[in-house]
């Protein structure tokens, strides 16, 4: 089809038609970034923790005050939680996943370095950790028997007089400070205290988002006991069709193990709650993207539909007058198409400049990556297809219009 | 002449009433989007003690050692304890107070009631005068408490409506941990937003539910909460006098903004003083920021509620553009018209306010439209579990600068297309007709 035609007419619309193509751009910019955020907040939602969540209950306790036999007590709780029916493991530990509370040391591959190699997160472990929380060890060993201390006993020397006995780091911290060789027997300065890599699991996320995405896997385990006054995270696993009765075991056997403690109701739960909670806010970041990107793609459709049914009306008679000299429907219907995509590209290509220069501010101030290209024909395709079918039904219009027309004065 | 220019545009939103409705409808989409964003910022972003946040200073010293220095960096966040104590004791403010969060037990002495748990302050006698904290029955303590480690808490209102059944508390016991506490004071509604005085723990949380002295708290090893930095050999008590790791705020207020500089100047020497000693070993490195300035570099207002801001203001500007192309097509439309009315005598400047009130109306009746869909908005908002989520409410000013931008804005959108109306010629329209 020739496009001159078109194009002189659309000289002659100017305002109009820059109109749409402004439109066109703005809305292509926009749902460029948001379709990106949206990804971004998928990814985070989607997110590997290496628990076996849906079979894991945390119940979060308190004792009353200081309590002197805290140590003793952790090991009762854990006989009496063990001992519930239905729990296949139980465990203590400092912190979880997906609750943002977190312990995190700075480690130096060599103790005189002046700036730490990295800041990981720290979980303290007890014996059955690894198998409760259901980490897959893929490289190396768990820890031995003989290698489990009381963290209150190591904490209270942490001058170099103790020592940690062993560690076990996720593939992504192993990966970062032994790039391309074998962590296991490697050693890194945990503030003056050498510690040894016994063993490598394939995904353990850190509680907090600390670091940003690509320190979200930076976590070490360390062989020392907490009692249940550090952080106060038991962690249940069980079927997951009786996490609800065990979390409700769990709570009764620890009230009963002692009445000077706080089971904290509204902090016990099961993980598929507490991810549920934690990524509560990116969530309803990616439905408000969306939610505004159809607004924006509703808005601009109709806008064109407004004006392109504007311009069929102003031209009834140049219409009727090529009817009358021998146009076809099918010519008239794809004139109008034929504009609204000449239109449409103009603005994508404005909208993806300008979807980059948003990008870039972005980028500056939020630490948001780079927009991928992909995202561009992604966008360019979405909003040819909008002005297609926004363009559709005063086209046809258009089309309908008799020859007669161009003889008939109004 | 306006009542008719009114009459008018009624007359011709009745001709197009889809045309009409779909721009009231794009500008309500817009407005409401825009005023939802714009209100969850403002509400997060203003001056949580109007009248004294730039008097009242936030004080940082750089005590960590050597280790992991970079010149040009940013002083530890927070101070340690013994610098803390020895600033408060040094009295150079009008008033100063330290302080840390924390996490209580509280076991009611009702019968039926268990005991819970209670989010605390530590902090020293100035705290109450120096942040205005309104009382609802008694009072703060004085440094005499503070200095005698004395049993006395502050509690919020909730907390004594939970405990105590309301009233006038003061002089009662309440059990805390595992000790006894006179309660001298409980605090009235107050929700500084942000919660500018600790950026460590839920910057946009509500007040603490129990005050104690911070000398009490730490003779009976109260569990403290919020970020800590530590060096070298704390000797397994991070939180004693001498350890080396910072954990405490430290507020001053000052008489006048411009005293600052001679504090600057005390703090730096105090610094010097400490490296002097061997205590310090980093270059002096002092900061002295009032309650904006340390808003503003701790970027309180969350990175989504900025980005939501920006997204709001540009699907406000696209629903404009399309505004306009629609008036646009709507005036040329009425080409014949605009025609006759030029020919029996009204002039340009009629027909152009002619337009500009019908684009000024279809503003409003999309403001109307937008303030409801800004309403229910907020109500989306309120219903996230943000610890903000409750302060999204609509105040007076918010209510006007909706009306004002709705028509302030479609006005704007009516400017092009109204000039192109205005240009129309008769002789070309009669002509056609």
């Amino acid at each position: 089809m020739d496009i001159r035609p078109i194009l002189s007419t659309l000289m002659r619309h100017r305002t109009a038609a820059s109109l749409i193509v402004i439109e066109i751009a703005l809305t292509c910019a926009i749902i460029c970034n948001a379709l990106f955020m949206i990804s971004d907040r998928l990814t985070q939602i989607r997110e590997v923790s290496g628990l076996v969540e849906e079979e894991l209950v945390r119940v979060r306790i308190n004792s009353i005050g200081n309590d002197p036999e805290e140590n003793a007590r952790t090991r009762s709780d854990l006989a009496a939680l063990r001992a519930i029916p239905g729990v296949k493991e139980a465990t203590v530990t400092n912190q979880v996943p997906f609750v943002n509370s977190s312990w995190n040391n700075s480690i130096r591959l060599d103790p005189d370095q002046q700036q730490p190699t990295l800041t990981p997160t720290m979980y303290l472990a007890e014996e059955r950790f690894l198998e409760t929380l259901g980490l897959k060890v893929v490289a190396g060993r768990g820890f031995n028997p003989d290698e489990f201390m009381d963290a209150s006993t190591a904490m209270a020397g942490l001058d170099g007089s103790s020592m940690v006995p062993a560690a076990i780091i996720t593939r992504s911290m192993a990966e970062r400070l032994y790039p391309g060789e074998d962590p296991i027997g490697k050693s890194f300065y945990n503030g003056p205290i050498s510690v040894r890599v016994v063993g490598v699991v394939e995904h353990l996320v850190r509680p907090s988002e600390m670091g940003g995405p690509t320190a979200r896997e930076y976590s070490m385990i360390f062989p020392l006991r907490p009692h249940y006054n550090f952080g106060g995270n038991y962690v249940l696993r069980t079927d997951p069709e009786r996490r609800q009765e065990v979390l409700e075991a769990a709570k009764k056997v620890l009230r009963a193990n002692g009445a000077d403690r706080i089971v904290m109701d509204e902090e016990s739960k099961t993980f598929e709650q507490l991810r549920a909670e934690f990524y509560q806010a990116p969530r309803s970041m990616a439905w408000l993207l969306g939610i505004v990107c159809v607004a924006l793609l509703l808005i601009t459709a109709l806008g064109i539909v407004g004006l392109a049914s504007f311009w069929v009306q102003q031209r009834r008679r140049q219409i009727g007058i090529r009817r009358a000299l021998g146009a076809t429907r099918g010519q008239v219907l794809r004139y109008f198409q034929t504009e609204n995509f000449l239109l449409a590209s103009i603005g994508i290509v404005l909208g993806m400049l300008l979807a980059f220069a948003i990008n870039q501010v972005l980028m500056g101030r939020y630490e948001l990556a780079r927009l991928p290209l992909y995202y561009l024909p992604t966008g360019a395709v979405l909003l040819w297809l909008l002005g297609q079918v926004a363009v559709y039904a005063p086209a046809r219009r258009a089309a309908s219009i008799p020859p007669a027309t161009a003889t008939r004065s109004i | 002449m306006f009542a008719y220019y009114c009459n008018l545009a009624l007359r011709s939103f009745r001709r197009d009433r889809a045309l009409t409705a779909l721009m009231v409808l794009a500008i309500a989409l817009g407005i409401g989007a825009c005023m939802t964003t714009l209100t969850v910022f403002h509400v997060l972003s203003g001056d949580p003690i109007p009248g004294k946040s730039d008097r009242l200073f936030y004080v940082q010293l750089d005590p960590a050692d050597s280790l992991g220095y970079t010149p040009g960096e940013e002083p530890s966040d927070q101070l340690t304890r013994l610098d803390a104590e020895t600033l408060l004791a040094q009295k150079r403010g009008k008033r100063q107070a330290m302080m840390t969060g924390g996490g209580v037990s509280i076991t009611p002495d009702q019968a039926g009631q268990v005991p819970f748990v209670a989010s605390a302050r530590y902090t020293s006698a100035d705290f109450f005068p120096m942040f205005d904290t309104p009382m609802l029955h008694g009072n703060g303590w004085s440094a005499r408490e503070d200095e005698s480690h004395a049993r006395v808490a502050v509690i919020s209102s909730e907390l004594n409506q939970r405990v105590f059944g309301g009233g006038n508390s003061v002089g009662r016991q309440l059990r805390i941990d595992q000790a006894d506490f006179t309660v001298i004071g409980v605090t009235d509604q107050w929700r500084p937003t942000p919660r500018f005085y600790d950026m460590y723990s839920d910057r946009y949380g509500a007040l603490e539910e129990v005050f104690v002295p911070f000398s009490t708290s730490r003779d009976l090893r109260m569990g403290r909460n919020g970020s800590m930095d530590c060096w070298g050999d704390s000797g397994g008590d991070s939180t004693s006098l001498n350890a080396p790791c910072t954990w405490i705020q430290y507020w001053v207020e000052l008489e006048s903004p411009g005293e600052a500089g001679p504090y600057r100047d005390y703090l730096m020497n105090y610094s010097d003083q400490q490296r002097a000693a061997g205590r310090f070993t980093r270059p002096t490195n002092v900061r002295l920021r009032n309650v904006m300035e340390l808003l503003e570099f701790n970027r309180v207002v969350p990175g989504d509620v900025v980005m939501q801001l920006w997204l709001g203001l540009g699907f406000l500007l696209v629903c404009l553009v399309n505004t306009v192309g629609l008036l646009l097509a709507k005036f040329l439309r009425r080409g014949g018209e605009i025609g006759v009315r030029r020919a029996l005598g009204a002039s340009r400047r009629a027909i152009f306010a002619q337009c500009l009130v019908e684009a000024g109306a279809v503003g409003l009746a999309g403001g109307v439209l937008g303030l409801l869909l800004s309403i229910l908005g907020l109500w989306a908002v309120r219903q996230q579990p943000y610890s903000y989520a409750e302060l999204a409410q609509l105040d007076a000013g918010m209510l006007l600068l909706t009306f004002v931008l709705a028509v302030v804005s479609s006005v704007l959108a009516g400017l092009l297309p109204a000039w192109r109306a205005m240009q129309v010629t008769p002789a070309i329209q009669l002509k056609s007709q």
